[in-house]
């Protein structure tokens, strides 16, 4: 099963609980002398919205700074998708003050309120709206404080730049001068309004604008930590034995060699054997010692090569479809009927930070630092792995380096803490590239099975479409088609699988639009227009066509060699649409394939900060070129083939394609995210491209594995 | 057997008592504080742990630091002029070529050395050098045209 298919529930979903923390610490942690609107015990890692629907408190959210800065609070995490910059806009927003006034303190679980998990694009849809709306309170009552102040009506004062101004006398008082006059602690503990009126787009000042990650200097210099940048004093270096294969059972193991080593300590606890020492290097010895001596007693796993067939012999195809009309009359009723199945591997995130923790226990109370997308889910699992009341766990987790939805869960964090509680020391854990490879999760494999049928006219009149294994995102069809079955089925997953960019919408996409393109060909339609004789959606027409008009679609199409074809391909997923023309070049000689253009269009709403949505666009497309073209993870009796970036192929600076990519700024509709979906057309478009050149269908993800094989190219 | 090795890091000489085997990031980070050269794999197949020796690109997750000794190692966080930053530092800021950021250090480093080599290099010459270099957050677009930008700044300061 998925373990993390992001329903809205789940990342809505928060299990902290408030942690109470004196002034003094709090100070202390974010810059002495910075705050003053926190008193003594005063709650901040609260939840969103307590149990009884109430909201957060606007001190939770907001606090004013005596040197004129604006700390703002928020349980998101920043692992280069942008978050950082945009929530501190939508801050600056809403206070009326420059952007470089906000200090965004995230995802500190002592520290900020639960935004839920980082993932399923939500930071956009939920956390923006609530920091704006906790931003606006808090202008209001600013203001309201200062119009008491001044004893007059609050609607007769002016809120610019971080200045109250009283048009009638001409006065006016700073967020900080007012904050020293008058009671804001007092007044910051009221609920954040949910009601309070939003700066409407055409008048954003701050939102809007490339505005640039905040913290982006101490990264060109070096100076940023990330979680496995964290040193603590007297702390060692932890290594975990790992199993030989998956589902292996430790039976025996000798420790007394590791445990001869000068500095290094060792832990067994029934599976779990772990050591560590003053320098990973040391750890390293140890833990090759440890594994030497250990015996397993391994249970026969699924390979690779059978991963397909295992997963449609085990496909749950009882569940409920969802359908219009009679998909059976229709396909009957149908002139001519196609039927294939489209395949996709195995992949992985491979973050360029792996896994990463530090942990230090001190008086009952564990610290983490760690690089994970839910700082609150992972206090609540660690205060249940180790039995203690979560208040009693923080969890901090620095600006990180990378996720994708591959950080969903803690391992490093609760290895460390067990390490650390068993030492009495702090202890480091930093996975190495192999590990993060076979022990953290993948995204699905997928087998998707479609049927279609085309009536005397060529008009698609029957879409029969199960999924089996990577989840329902983008599974629905946007064509309309008056009879649809649509089926995602679960499986048994021989692998840990999880989140991922977009997930299975990726897999779903590909093989929906490769179909669609394959409808088209037996109508005897082009691409562009047999899809728009069915597409109603007018977001997705939209992408669709400035995509096609910007690469010049039908006259690029004309110009298709044996070696050289153009492919197109649309969706939507998570409440923004896409659309991608791709031209491709065969070697024919070595199946390889070369993305040489690629043309996309996407659009999300209001765009919020264009820099940045450019950088994920751009993102995403050139890593969708993995997965669609070369990544894949081999496994065989339980051990991945290929754990290194030697066999596992990631694009690289070569396999960038010339871009032209058009950001469509639709103000009328709210926000959607965009670190996703931007990658689901890629894949689909470059195999329509491969059958537009060669004639040869490839529906095997990856794309060049299976255009070797049709072409009969050695594998390499 | 620990070894003496002295490093000349980021233009300050340490001196450390270690396995002359193990990695020069590994001392790096672990003996020397020095966290601006990052771990990415491990066997110098993604370029996270670039800098330069002698001015020369070196992948110091697998450069043992006996290699080094007595050498001056260059990292991200000594390639600033005090608070003037390298034309190159200053490239990445500009076009905003920053995702999660954990390459930047290796991608800055590899490109200082490339633009010591070949100041003036085409982008083919650009991504054939920079190909060592991974990032997953996939910028190499805007990473590409700060390099472009970089080669340009230092063009013009040079003239001037």
């Amino acid at each position: 099963m998925i373990e993390d298919t992001l329903t809205e529930e789940m990342v809505e979903s928060g299990l902290s609980d408030t942690v109470k923390l004196s002034r003094r610490t709090f100070v202390q942690m974010v810059g002495t002398g910075l705050l003053i609107t926190v008193g003594e015990g005063v709650s901040l890692g609260q939840r969103r919205r307590s149990r009884g629907g109430r909201p957060i408190t606007v001190a939770a959210r907001i606090h004013i700074n005596k040197d004129g800065t604006i700390s703002v609070m928020t349980g998101k995490v920043e692992e280069g998708q942008g978050s950082r910059a945009q929530l501190s806009q939508a801050a600056a927003e809403e206070l009326r003050v420059g952007v470089d006034r906000i200090r965004l303190v995230m995802s500190d679980t002592a520290l900020v309120p639960d935004d839920g998990i980082t993932a399923g694009s939500r930071t956009t849809p939920s956390t923006v709206p609530a920091v704006r709306q906790g931003a606006a309170t808090a202008r209001e009552l600013l203001t309201r404080l200062a119009a008491r102040q001044w004893n007059v009506n609050p609607a007769t004062l002016v809120v610019r730049d971080g200045n109250i101004r009283n048009k009638a006398t001409g006065k006016t008082v700073t967020y900080a001068d007012l904050a020293d006059l008058t009671d804001v602690d007092d007044a910051f503990k009221q609920g954040v309004s949910s009601d309070v009126a939003l700066t409407p787009v055409d008048q954003w000042k701050t939102m809007g604008t490339a505005v640039a990650r905040p913290n982006s200097r101490d990264i060109v210099i070096g100076s940023h930590r990330y979680p496995s940048d964290v040193v603590r004093p007297n702390m060692l270096y932890g290594k975990i034995l790992r199993a030989p294969s998956f589902g292996a059972t430790l039976e025996s193991v000798d420790l007394s060699k590791a445990r001869a080593m000068k500095d290094v300590v060792v832990v067994r606890d029934d599976q779990f054997v772990g050591c560590a020492a003053p320098s990973t290097f040391a750890a390293d010895r140890a833990l090759k010692a440890i594994a030497e001596t250990a015996s397993w007693k391994t249970v026969p796993q699924v390979s690779s090569r059978e991963v397909h067939a295992h997963l449609e012999r085990n496909a749950r195809r009882g569940g409920r479809a969802s359908t219009r009309g009679s998909v059976d009359e229709g396909l009957s009723d149908a002139k001519k009927v196609l039927s294939e199945t489209y395949e996709v591997a195995y992949v992985q995130h491979t973050p360029m930070e792996p896994r990463a923790a530090v942990a230090e226990w001190k008086d009952g109370h564990l610290t983490v630092w760690t690089g994970v997308d839910g700082p609150q889910r992972v206090q609540g699992d660690l205060a249940r792995a180790f039995e203690i009341p979560s208040e009693r766990v923080r969890v901090i987790v620095p600006d990180m380096g990378g996720g994708f939805g591959g950080k969903h869960t803690g391992e490093a964090a609760e290895e460390a803490a067990r390490l650390s509680r068993e030492f009495g020391r702090p202890v480091a854990v930093h996975w190495t590239r192999a590990e993060e490879f076979t022990w953290a999760y993948y995204r699905p494999a997928a087998v998707i099975e479609c049927k279609g049928g085309l009536d005397d006219k060529g008009s698609l009149v029957a879409w029969d479409f199960t999924s089996i294994n990577p989840g329902g995102a983008a599974i629905d069809t946007p064509y309309n088609i008056s009879n649809t079955r649509i089926l995602s089925a679960g499986s048994d997953s021989p692998l840990r699988q999880g989140a991922y960019r977009c997930l299975g919408a990726t897999a779903n996409n590909f093989a929906r639009e490769s179909f669609m393109d394959e409808l088209a060909a037996a109508a005897g339609a082009d691409p562009l227009d047999f899809r728009l004789a069915h597409l109603e959606n007018p977001r997705i027409r939209t992408v669709l066509e400035a995509a096609a008009r910007h690469f010049d679609w039908p006259k690029r199409k004309k110009q298709t060699t044996a070696d050289v074809g153009v492919g197109l391909a649309c969706g939507t997923e998570k409440n923004s649409v896409v659309a991608a023309c791709a031209r491709v070049r065969i070697d024919r000689r070595r199946g390889r394939i070369r993305v040489e253009h690629v043309c996309e269009a996407f659009e999300c709403g209001p765009i919020q900060n264009p820099g940045n949505l450019l950088s994920q666009v751009q993102g995403c497309i050139t890593m969708g070129l993995g997965p669609a073209l070369r990544e894949e993870l081999r496994f065989e009796n339980g051990r991945i083939l290929n754990a290194g970036f030697a066999g596992y192929l990631v694009p690289r600076f070569k396999d960038l394609p010339k871009f032209d990519i058009h950001l469509i700024n639709k103000t009328d509709i709210p926000s959607a995210g965009a670190g996703e979906t931007p990658i689901i057309a890629i894949a689909p478009a470059i195999a329509n491209a491969v059958f537009d050149a060669t004639g040869i269908r490839v529906r095997s993800m990856p794309m060049e594995n299976a255009l070797r094989e049709r072409l009969s190219v050695r594998q390499v | 057997m620990d070894a003496r090795i002295t490093l000349i890091v980021d233009g300050q000489e340490r001196t450390v008592a270690t396995d002359p085997e193990r990695p020069l990031l590994e001392v790096l980070r672990e003996d020397l504080q020095v966290m601006g050269p990052k771990y990415g794999c491990g066997e110098g197949r993604c370029g996270a742990c670039t800098v330069l020796m002698d001015g020369k690109r070196t992948l110091s997750c697998i450069t043992p630091v006996a290699a080094a000794d007595n050498k001056k190692i260059t990292t991200i966080e000594g390639l600033a002029d005090g608070d003037d930053l390298h034309p190159v530092q200053q490239a990445f800021l500009d076009e905003g070529a920053i995702q999660c950021g954990y390459c930047t250090p290796g991608m800055i480093l590899s490109a200082v050395a490339l633009l010591r080599e070949n100041p003036q290099p085409t982008d083919e010459e650009i991504t054939e050098w920079m190909n060592g270099n991974i990032c997953r957050c996939n910028g190499y677009a805007k990473i590409l045209s700060a390099v472009r930008r970089a080669a340009n700044m230092m063009r013009e300061v040079k003239r001037s």
